[in-house]
């Protein structure tokens, strides 16, 4: 097995942040005394991340996703633990390791608002000492895989939303980096452009064996692009593993939609599952995934079935189920 | 074939400062109305000149050789290059959260600010040249043409009071990792410049106590300094470069501790 790209041991970070009571009271209060409290934002997480992985990290709002990417390109220095990406140790921020990163914020840019993406772009071949030609080869593959054309001669402040996340990834992606720190870089774009960033994620990794570790509120995004998913919640990992592995253990039950040609009881029907749905030609039942195959079989030979549908419940409802269920979460 | 840094690693500089002061320059002609209007607000020289012509202390100390006017219009051109905002936009950058990108690419950031404010005063040169051409029309008697040595002298001493002035301001732009509104500190770094610097009144009228303190701090050799040299007055001019480059060193040696003990402050807030 080859070494890990990325590897996080007992990852921790503490926040101080002050508080304070609302009113006038509690502002003067706050002005004198400044109280503050300690929030911990990561609690020991501990993974590892193979190089060309494709991995999901999700969980809800504050749940520590940005605080963990943070640390794991080197902005943010951890509290305690261990955490090693391609070898070198993040908050460092050795030029040989910065060389090898990007970290692409749907929310923030790099690009300056009143100047073309080119004129960045420029500067960032410099930054990373790339040739000239080098960088006009780079800018023609990357845009041509983004579909970008004359948006990059125009100034930033006249693109649309989507043309200007494809350009940030342009000029994050010039130096070739080979580890991607991604958070939610299709926010708020359109559908089309989503697919668009999507693809263009999935070619990147395809041609250039990328790692990345991608964030995002898009179900989309992760089932599109990664098998494995990262879930964090309260700043503690609770799942790590593949998607599918994530949608048994979430939904424990297929559900199984029958069409009959001819009418049935309730009762009849009800002994192959749970009735979610029935009129007397039609049904829909949930089924553990156990017992899925005979009761299926049974239902073939039982009932005069003219269609039969099975399926996992969608994966984002299963998931805003999950973080909608309550603070102790254990899968 | 790709470029090697650590073979080339000054020609590699190179190319960096000359990409951000182009883009820099490109960036500040797109306000190229707003550099206009600041520097217009750079006119506290002209006006002290007027209200110190009203008083007798012109006549006290053109006496002893010193020519009041020449130092004001002087110190308006001195004033125009060594303009600094360095911690405001610092601190923007860092609230905003626009620091973290720059902040991950193999450069230091510093750069990024330092040939910004350079590119802006190069989008500024004709616009203080218009000012000039104007000010010799309205004042015809105040006006001199320095040998070009000292003009080249006086460029270099401007470029060098220029760098350290912004070397103080990078140095507590650094605070902005610890606190949320370090631009407080902007304003007070200004009542030090206006009084020690040489910019409401010369540093010669001063009381001799007041003086020798002033001395003590890199104001007087901000805008005293190249100004006098620039109108023409003696000044020791090897011993002030020497305390300019002094000052530029000692307050590198200080942000540089600064920026390593700040970037582990950093949170990236809003990032």
């Amino acid at each position: 097995m080859s070494m890990a790209s990325i590897s996080v041991n007992a990852l921790t970070k503490n926040y101080s942040v002050s508080r304070k009571t609302p009113g006038i009271k509690g502002t003067l209060k706050h002005f004198l005394f400044r109280r503050t409290e300690t929030i911990t934002a990561v609690d020991e997480i501990s993974f590892s991340i193979q190089p060309g992985e494709m991995v999901g990290f999700i969980g809800p709002n504050g749940a520590g996703k940005t605080t963990t990417l943070k640390m794991l390109c080197g902005l943010i220095h951890p509290t305690s633990g261990d955490v090693s990406v391609i070898g070198h140790k993040p908050h460092s921020l050795e030029p040989g390791f910065l060389k090898q990163i990007t970290l692409v914020m749907g929310q923030k840019q790099q690009l300056l608002w009143d100047l073309p993406p080119l004129d960045s772009i420029k500067v960032n071949a410099a930054v990373y000492g790339i040739s000239p030609r080098e960088t006009n080869n780079r800018i023609d593959e990357l845009a041509s895989m983004l579909g970008l054309g004359n948006e990059l001669n125009r100034p930033v402040r006249k693109l649309s939303l989507g043309e200007r996340m494809k350009a940030e990834l342009l000029a994050a992606l010039l130096h070739r980096p080979s580890i991607l720190f991604l958070d939610e870089p299709t926010l708020g774009l359109d559908v089309i452009s989503q697919v668009r960033v999507r693809e263009f994620l999935s070619s990147y990794n395809e041609r250039y064996g990328a790692t990345m570790l991608l964030s995002s509120h898009y179900m989309g995004d992760i089932t599109s692009l990664c098998d494995r998913v990262i879930l964090i919640h309260h700043g503690q990992i609770i799942h790590d593993g593949s998607l599918i592995t994530l949608t048994e253990k979430l939904a424990p039950l297929k559900s199984v939609r029958l069409e009959l040609n001819k009418p049935q009881t309730r009762e009849s029907i009800g002994k192959y599952g749970l009735i979610e749905d029935y009129t007397d030609t039609f049904a829909q039942l949930l089924i553990p995934r156990k017992a899925l195959t005979s009761s299926i079989s049974n239902i073939l030979r039982d009932l005069p079935v003219t269609d039969l549908e099975v399926s996992d419940p969608p994966i984002e409802e299963l998931i805003r189920q999950l973080f909608e269920s309550g603070e102790n979460l254990s899968i | 074939m790709s470029y090697k840094p650590r073979q080339h690693k000054v020609l590699w500089f190179l190319r960096v400062i000359k990409s951000l002061l182009i883009n820099q320059y490109a960036l500040m002609m797109e306000y190229r109305a707003e550099i206009a209007l600041w520097a217009l607000s750079g006119i506290l020289p002209l006006i002290m000149l007027g209200l110190w012509s009203q008083t007798n202390i012109q006549d006290l100390i053109e006496l002893q050789g010193f020519n009041l006017k020449r130092y004001f219009l002087s110190a308006f051109v001195v004033r125009q290059f060594t303009v600094v905002w360095v911690i405001f936009s610092f601190e923007e950058d860092i609230v905003q959260g626009r620091l973290s990108p720059f902040l991950l690419q193999p450069v230091p950031l510093f750069w990024r600010y330092y040939t910004s404010h350079i590119a802006e005063q190069i989008t500024r040169v004709p616009i203080v040249a218009l000012m000039i051409m104007i000010l010799s029309v309205v004042l015809p008697n105040s006006f001199w043409l320095p040998k070009f040595t000292e003009l080249i002298l006086t460029t270099f001493v401007i470029f060098l009071a220029f760098t350290v002035r912004f070397m103080i301001h990078w140095a507590f732009a650094m605070s902005c990792f610890w606190v949320e509104r370090a631009s407080s500190i902007e304003r007070l770094l200004l009542i030090p410049y206006l009084f020690f610097s040489g910019l409401v009144a010369p540093i010669d009228t001063f009381p001799k106590e007041i003086s020798q303190i002033a001395y003590l701090t890199p104001y007087p050799y901000l805008l005293s300094f190249p100004a006098n040299l620039l109108s023409g007055h003696h000044v020791n001019i090897q011993l002030n470069i020497m305390i300019l480059i002094f000052w530029a060193l000692f307050l590198f040696l200080i942000s540089t501790l600064a920026w390593k003990k700040g970037v582990k402050h950093f949170t990236a807030m809003g990032a």
